[in-house]
């Protein structure tokens, strides 16, 4: 009776709480699942960690989506922070063609990516030059994941610096501050905790594409590519624990970078 | 000291122009200025903080309207404080010293000077988050003086605070002037304060400079309205002057002639301190030469002292003291006489 009136009182909050249970089952069950029927098959498991094809798909996923985050953290601050301080004009052009990324699908991402760094195109040229080449290559995996994944850091650097009251600038600069120790002493460090956040968001999202990266390049092998060809030639079965695997790896360290980026952050 | 020639500054909305200050070395000069008046960008313009149209700054006859704010000596306090808030106390007041390389000793010397002066040696420790507001701006001030610089610039910085803690800042803020001698350029919209701190005052408004003068020379002689409403003055008149045969000079509005001292014609304002006009139940034998009878119409009540409204008319706003209106039993309605000097009504276009 007093459950049915708890109900009756509060129909808005247990709506919400059904339909948000559904979509939060949504998400959890398959990955519950396929960790869960890997767990009651260690051997298969414990074979898949042992496969170095796999340790080195996964390994290569990590330090490429890292590689790919320290290019777009030192590329991708700067602009944040010209786009959080100056007004000019096609500012928000700007702005909206960064964000481009993140709507357009992958595989076409991929695409026009090979059209400026493939063999017989500019930019390919110019660093085939000097030994680089984006086809089928790490320099490949780096620069599909840096395109998909830079707009996460710019915005989230551009906010940060954004919520840096500007006066604080002008204060250190009257105090006898240059404008570079401006920067690297106050406007920097206070929006740390966003570029940081920013930074974790953009190499989980390098870690998690398949798309710009297969048609760059196949090879050699990330993990995304690697459950993709085993699923492809061997089927389901033998894509699962290495699947199981990368989710059980991005998680972790998605949780050791996010405890990282929000420790003692208290307010 | 400082030299402000034809500033003009472009505020988006509006344009200042023409700023034109002259401050001498040592002073506490006050810009005095309705919010929104332009006071704060003012302050950058001078510091190096915000692109200026025309114009020139000068500091110690030497000309810095192209220097870096961080060449020119100059520190600011803004209003509400602005301190590193991922710096301890001692960091931020460290701050400067730091940026101009001064050595470890310099640094210790200097920041006990300063925390003493301040009586802030207990917060050193401190995040600037953990201090109450009187605590964050005596560490502003104490950031910006610390690099002993030629010219302090203070944003509104009672403004912020309490009544409580705004009296003991002000006094802390003149005692610090008087200490040290800093030229300070202090930008305020309350009038009071500008009063009890400046050696002088520079009314603004309106895009421009509208009177700079002693607070004495702002209070009793106002040049325009504009100065005069801002100035608290409450009884503004617009009358015609006019020379009697008898040889007064008077002022006429509303039907009732003033007396005044000074020696004009033709339509003018005039005004007249509600502080400068005496209230009596029965006419008052005295020097002054305007009395008048007339009706209180509104009584406001600010505590140990009441502004009414007395309708002769014009009304007259009247400042009386809480004892002299019990004692007299004034209530709205009642029958009284106002009584004030010739000098005491103010003659400005």
């Amino acid at each position: 009776m007093s459950f049915l009136k708890f109900i009756g009182r509060n129909r808005l909050t247990v709506t919400f709480a059904l339909l948000g249970a559904l979509i939060f089952l949504f998400v959890v069950l398959p990955l519950g699942k396929m960790i869960f029927a890997s767990a009651s098959d260690p051997q298969t498991l414990w074979k898949t960690i042992l496969d170095p094809k796999v340790t080195h798909a996964i390994g290569l996923t990590l330090f490429a989506a890292l590689i790919a985050t320290l290019v777009g953290f030192l590329l991708g601050v700067p602009l944040a922070y010209l786009l959080a301080r100056h007004d000019f004009s096609g500012k928000s052009f700007i702005e909206g063609l960064i964000d481009v990324p993140i709507v357009v699908p992958h595989t076409a991402g991929g695409i026009a990516l090979l059209f400026v760094f493939g063999r017989q195109f500019l930019l390919g040229k110019a660093f085939g030059a000097i030994g680089i080449t984006f086809v089928d290559s790490i320099a490949g995996i780096v620069i599909a994941m840096l395109f998909v994944s830079i707009p996460f850091l710019i915005d989230s650097a551009k906010e940060g610096f954004k919520k840096v009251d500007v006066r604080l600038e002008k204060v250190a600069r009257t105090l006898g501050a240059s404008p570079w120790q401006t920067f690297f002493r106050i406007s920097f460090p206070l929006a740390w905790r966003s570029i940081l956040a920013g930074n974790v968001l953009m190499w989980a999202r390098g870690i998690s594409e398949f798309g710009a990266v297969v048609i760059l390049a196949y090879h050699p092998m990330i993990a995304p590519v690697l459950v993709y060809e085993r699923f492809e030639t061997y089927g389901l079965n033998y894509a699962r624990p290495i699947a199981v695997l990368l989710i059980l790896v991005s998680v972790l360290v998605f949780i050791i970078l996010r405890t990282i980026a929000y420790r003692g952050d208290k307010s | 000291m400082i030299e402000v020639k034809n500033l003009c500054v472009d505020l988006g909305e509006f344009v200042l122009k023409d700023m034109t200050l002259d401050i001498k070395g040592g002073e506490y000069f006050i810009i005095l200025g309705p919010s929104g008046a332009g006071k704060t960008v003012l302050l950058e313009s001078i510091a190096g903080l915000y692109p200026i149209k025309s114009g020139e700054i000068w500091l110690r006859g030497k000309d810095v309207t192209g220097v870096e704010p961080e060449k020119r000596g100059i520190s600011i306090v803004y209003q509400d404080h602005v301190l590193f808030p991922h710096l301890s106390v001692k960091d931020n007041l460290l701050f400067g010293l730091k940026m101009h390389n001064a050595k470890a000793e310099e640094q210790k010397n200097r920041l006990d000077w300063i925390s003493e002066l301040l009586g802030i040696s207990n917060l050193l420790h401190r995040r600037p988050d953990t201090l109450s507001g009187g605590e964050k701006q005596k560490v502003a001030v104490g950031r910006a003086i610390i690099t002993q610089p030629e010219l302090l610039l203070v944003d509104e910085p009672l403004s912020a605070l309490d009544p409580e803690t705004r009296e003991s800042v002000q006094q802390e803020l003149r005692k610090l002037h008087k200490a040290l001698g800093i030229t300070t350029l202090h930008v305020t919209h309350d009038f009071e304060e500008a009063i009890a701190l400046g050696n002088r005052i520079a009314v603004i408004g309106e895009g421009r400079l509208m009177q700079v003068g002693t607070p004495e020379e702002i209070f009793r002689h106002p040049n325009s309205e504009f100065v005069a409403r801002f100035s608290m003055t409450r009884n503004i008149f617009l009358g015609k002057a006019e020379k009697k045969s008898s040889g007064d000079t008077v002022f006429k509005v509303d039907g009732t002639e003033f007396i005044i001292a000074a020696d004009t014609d033709g339509t003018h304002h005039a005004s007249i301190r509600p502080e400068d006009i005496l209230i009596s139940t029965e006419p008052v034998r005295s020097s002054a030469r305007n009395c008048f009878h007339g009706t209180i119409t509104h009584v406001v009540d600010k505590g140990s002292t009441l502004y009414m409204t007395v309708s002769i008319p014009p009304e007259l706003s009247c400042l009386v003291t809480r004892r002299s209106f019990e004692e007299m039993e004034l209530r709205e309605g009642k029958k009284v006489y106002v009584t004030f000097k010739a000098a005491s009504i103010h003659i400005f276009d």
